[in-house]
């Protein structure tokens, strides 16, 4: 059995990348998991996080916006509503989203029954989104 | 015989035409181009998303999903994608045909219908005709984009589970070419998907599912639909761009032919007028000789 799994990330805007790795670690929707070359074949969702992986000895990180992972022995196949590997995010972009997202929060939190609003909801969920695609860089090893 | 000098404004005013139609065409060009772009790049996902859905369906019951079963049909929704703008040619004219003469039918077998829209052309046609729409969404005439379509498609999906119609249908222009563009008909809802043979359900029977295969289903059936209308769109933009192109194309042809002939029109008219002085001259000239 060959040694490599095929690691490949899309979007609905396209392919973000295609390559042979050793290793993927992912984000589930029930935890983080791993994938070694070989995998039993394997369903499931994503939450948004950090996908990282081995190849050569090098680590790579993508940042992964939910979605679904299938697995297949030797193939890691990600659908993902959009990625972005950790060298094309753009951190002042980020940093702004981040301010936008943390002040558009402060507002929407001032506001009645605030936990179940749409709005904050989203506030929340770009929070989040920015705040983990920083972490994405930020680990660069 | 028309005088020289409305010939002559004529001309002038038709040039002008041909150098709009000229420059639209070129917008067109590049705008198809960048549409063309985005259909080439969404079909690894939707093609993914599709075949991960068959694999799961394998096996499944169709009552297991309010997506997947059939209902005794009663209301029918569609949706149709037409553009903002108009000057494409018969692209807007097509795909209205179309969904008109499947409203018309649908009518005539007693069935309740929604209409829904994108771009403008379609929610003037349809509100021009007494049908407003019960969704329309405009200014799609741009980059599509995943998160926009989303939006559709929950309300679609919410409307679809809470019964409020029994089957969806997606009126829409195929992209077969630069030159041809087909009007399209696909039933979304309920989703038609092939659930596989029993030969089929052992193999999906295969797979780990996490967190379970129902919850993962919860989650991909609404995207598939989402991403069929996602892939729709993209389909339809790119759709629009080369009926556009191809219009404004004839229009240029058109607009340097007619000032071919308004000017063979317009040198007539001048040796005629000559001729008519020369006889003057030479009249006059024998009259006082």
């Amino acid at each position: 059995m060959e040694k490599v799994l095929k690691l490949n990330i899309v979007t609905p805007y396209g392919q973000v990348m295609e390559d042979e790795v050793d290793e993927v670690i992912s984000p589930g929707t029930e935890g983080e998991f791993g994938v070694l070359p070989g995998h039993v074949p394997f369903v499931t969702t994503l939450n948004v996080g950090t996908l990282t992986y081995k190849k050569d000895g090098r680590i790579g990180r993508v940042f992964i916006n939910s979605g679904y992972a299938e697995v297949d022995y030797n193939r890691v196949l990600i659908l993902s509503d959009s990625a972005e590997k950790s060298e094309d995010i753009d951190l002042e972009r980020v940093e702004a989203a981040k301010k936008r997202a943390e002040s558009r929060l402060n507002e929407v939190r001032e506001l009645k029954d605030a936990g179940g609003s749409i709005d904050f909801v989203r506030a929340r969920a770009a929070l989040t989104r920015s705040v983990i695609r920083i972490k994405t860089t930020e680990n660069k090893r | 015989m028309p005088n020289l000098k409305d010939i002559k404004n004529r001309i002038a005013s038709i040039k002008n035409t041909g150098k709009i139609t000229r420059a639209m065409k070129m917008v067109s060009a590049s705008k198809l181009k960048r549409a063309q772009l985005t259909m080439t790049q969404t079909r690894p996902y939707v093609r993914g998303i599709d075949a991960m859905t068959t694999s799961i369906l394998r096996g499944v019951e169709r009552e297991s999903h309010p997506l997947l079963l059939k209902r005794e049909v009663n209301a029918v929704e569609v949706l149709v994608i037409s553009s903002d703008k108009g000057l494409c040619g018969a692209y807007n004219t097509n795909i209205l045909k179309a969904a008109a003469s499947f409203i018309e039918e649908s009518k005539k077998k007693g069935l309740n219908i929604g209409v829904n829209t994108i771009g403008k052309k379609a929610k003037d046609y349809f509100s021009r005709r007494g049908m407003s729409p019960r969704y329309s969404w405009t200014g799609f005439s741009r980059d599509v984009i995943y998160g926009e379509i989303e939006e559709i498609g929950s309300k679609i999906i919410e409307d679809y589970i809470n019964g409020v119609f029994d089957e969806f249908y997606l009126f829409y222009n195929e992209f077969k070419s630069v030159m041809v563009q087909e009007p399209s008909q696909a039933r979304v809802l309920p989703m038609s998907t092939d659930l596989g043979s029993d030969e089929g359900k052992e193999a999906g029977n295969d797979f780990i599912y996490e967190p379970s295969k129902d919850t993962i289903l919860n989650r991909l059936l609404p995207k598939s639909v989402i991403t069929q209308i996602f892939s729709a769109v993209t389909e339809a933009r790119t759709s629009e761009e080369a009926a556009r192109m191809v219009a404004m194309e004839n229009a240029t042809k058109n607009s340097s032919e007619m000032i071919d002939k308004l000017t063979l029109e317009y040198n007539k008219a001048r040796q005629a007028s000559i001729t008519a002085e020369l006889m003057d001259i030479v009249g006059g000239a024998a009259a006082i000789g």
